[in-house]
């Protein structure tokens, strides 16, 4: 798949925002006052933030709000409620910490709980897809919720709970790669259910165009597959080997900054490969589809 | 509103014959002019004629070669449109109700004043069949001829989507799928009609009907055969006079 830059950014920085505040509704750090107040800016930059990017690759930003409308169906819906309710409660919540000095219990819970439910919404847009077999998978969730707890847990500054958090983080994600590989040929899609054709080896002989087109720049993106393995060796050691490191450290500011700094960076090298590396069956039609075979099968 | 309808009046929807399809691409010109014409906003291409031209279209042909263990490779065409699915997945993901599937003829139609243009309903479709357009930033899909098959407008003929009415060979059909004495289901169980992608849980309404194998329906070998073993007259001299020359 495309790994349009807006959409990296905004799964990236808004479920760490969402993260954060997940931590601060359950009053992880306790602060009040001025504390809170920068801890809950930081959060509405980067969850807002990511919002913001996300209407970047909009063809018609200025209908956005008729997104609002299929939550019945639809996970983009969905998110687009989750996170309007979560920003919305938290606001209020946060509110409270800052200006009165008052934490009020019963936002604090629906605000944690609203800020998870709109991380799992993002996920469920891309677990949804059967037609992305390697999205297509209950690890995608809880992947997502992964990255936005251990990213809230460093950015909060829950020193101990972030070094478990964000070591389990890459063992879930070494594993979800591992599993993903071989999810498209799990998923039972080749070119034989594809043509429906049989009675030797198919190929792809000619495509339908010469040139490039929406399908083939959205949806069978092959470029970045070349250096995977360098590429998630890296975001394993960004978003949780070298944060650790520091961690454990003698705590400093700038150590806490440069393993927030490394963990962004890696969380991002991750989302582009989260994108990158997920094959569209549509791909079939073209032949070129690597998870399942190369571009030819035999068909009996 | 984009929950499908739990069932729907007809099922309109194509047969596309493998076998027959020599693959002219006069279906995606057909496509291409009508739906650029009637579409509301067109169906564009950008750059059309500069260096790096990419366009908008909502049937494609492709080309695959089948190579036997033994015998000749045989090249089959394989036009590809939208399939309108009774599960459509781009339909459910719509955030917008932009996309939906029509309970009175199953059609799968864009409305597309409210379409956002986020192209999910492209990444939901296993088969490829919507794509953005390039200019107008809303997603394009076929409408199966809508604004034809219903126009009293037309002559009855022309009744049906571009793509079957130009089609030179007759390798498109259109009819209705709920009505099993219709041709389109009728062909369907003559020649085992198949879904794309059954796997996928789809449920698409067109179907493909197979190629042939080759050998099977010769309709041109006895045409092919010598006619005379012992020729007279002429032809009869020439062929002994060569065969003296050794």
């Amino acid at each position: 798949m495309h790994p349009a830059r807006s959409i990296i950014l905004f799964t990236t920085l808004s479920g760490l925002g969402f993260g954060l505040l997940t931590f601060l509704g359950l009053g992880y750090p306790d602060v009040k006052g001025m504390t809170a107040f920068v801890f809950f800016a930081i959060a509405y930059m980067l969850a807002a933030g990511g919002l913001a990017a996300s209407a970047f690759h909009l063809g018609h930003p200025e209908r956005a709000l008729k997104a609002f409308s299929q939550w019945r169906t639809s996970w983009l819906s969905r998110e687009a409620w989750t996170s309007v309710a979560t920003l919305v409660v938290m606001a209020v919540y946060g509110a409270g910490l800052v200006f009165l000095d008052t934490r009020v219990a019963a936002l604090s819970i629906v605000g944690a709980l609203l800020c998870l439910a709109t991380v799992v919404s993002t996920s469920m847009i891309y677990a949804s897809l059967g037609s992305v077999p390697r999205w297509n998978d209950r690890t995608t969730p809880i992947l997502f919720l992964a990255y936005a707890i251990a990213g809230g847990a460093l950015l909060s500054g829950e020193v101990t709970m972030a070094i478990f958090l964000l070591l389990a983080l890459a063992a879930l994600q070494a594993w979800v790669w591992r599993d993903g590989d071989a999810r498209f040929a799990r998923s039972g899609t080749t070119m034989a259910t594809a043509t429906g054709l049989t009675g030797g080896t198919v190929r792809s002989f000619e495509p339908p165009h010469t040139g490039k087109n929406y399908l083939l720049t959205e949806m069978v993106y092959v470029v970045g597959r070349k250096h995977a393995r360098k590429l998630r060796a890296i975001a394993l050691v960004l978003v949780s080997f070298l944060p650790v490191i520091l961690l454990l450290l003698p705590f400093s500011h700038v150590f806490a900054t440069l393993a927030v700094l490394s963990h962004i960076a890696g969380a991002l090298v991750a989302r582009w490969l989260f994108f990158a590396e997920a094959e569209h069956v549509v791909g079939l039609y073209y032949g070129k589809r690597h998870g399942s075979s190369t571009s030819t099968q035999t068909i009996r | 509103m984009t929950s499908l309808p739990s069932h729907t009046d007809r099922k309109l929807g194509l047969v596309i014959d493998l076998d027959t399809c020599v693959g002219c691409h006069a279906c995606v010109v057909a496509c291409k002019g009508w739906n650029d014409a009637s579409q509301p906003s067109g169906l564009t291409d950008a750059n059309p004629y500069g260096a790096d031209p990419t366009g908008a279209f909502l049937n494609r042909v492709h080309s695959y070669e089948i190579q036997p263990d033994q015998g000749a490779a045989q090249l089959v065409h394989f036009p590809k449109s939208c399939l309108h699915c009774d599960d459509a997945p781009c339909v459910t993901v719509c955030p917008t109700g932009a996309s939906y599937k029509r309970q009175e003829d199953g059609i799968v139609l864009v409305n597309e004043s409210d379409c956002i243009g986020c192209g999910l309903c492209a990444w939901a479709c296993p088969y490829g069949a919507r794509e953005m357009d390039p200019t107008e930033q809303v997603m394009k899909k076929c409408t199966l001829c809508v604004d034809r098959i219903y126009n009293e407008e037309l002559p009855e003929d022309d009744r049906v989507p571009a793509c079957v009415r130009t089609c030179p060979t007759g390798a498109r059909h259109f009819g209705d799928f709920s009505d099993p004495g219709s041709a389109v289901s009728q062909l369907v169980a003559e020649r085992g009609g198949l879904e794309l992608m059954p796997e996928q849980g789809t449920k698409p309404v067109n179907r493909y009907l197979p190629p042939r194998p080759k050998g099977e329906i010769d309709v041109l070998a006895p045409l092919l055969e010598p006619v005379a073993d012992d020729p007279k007259g002429l032809l009869g001299w020439l062929d002994r006079t060569l065969e003296r020359l050794g």
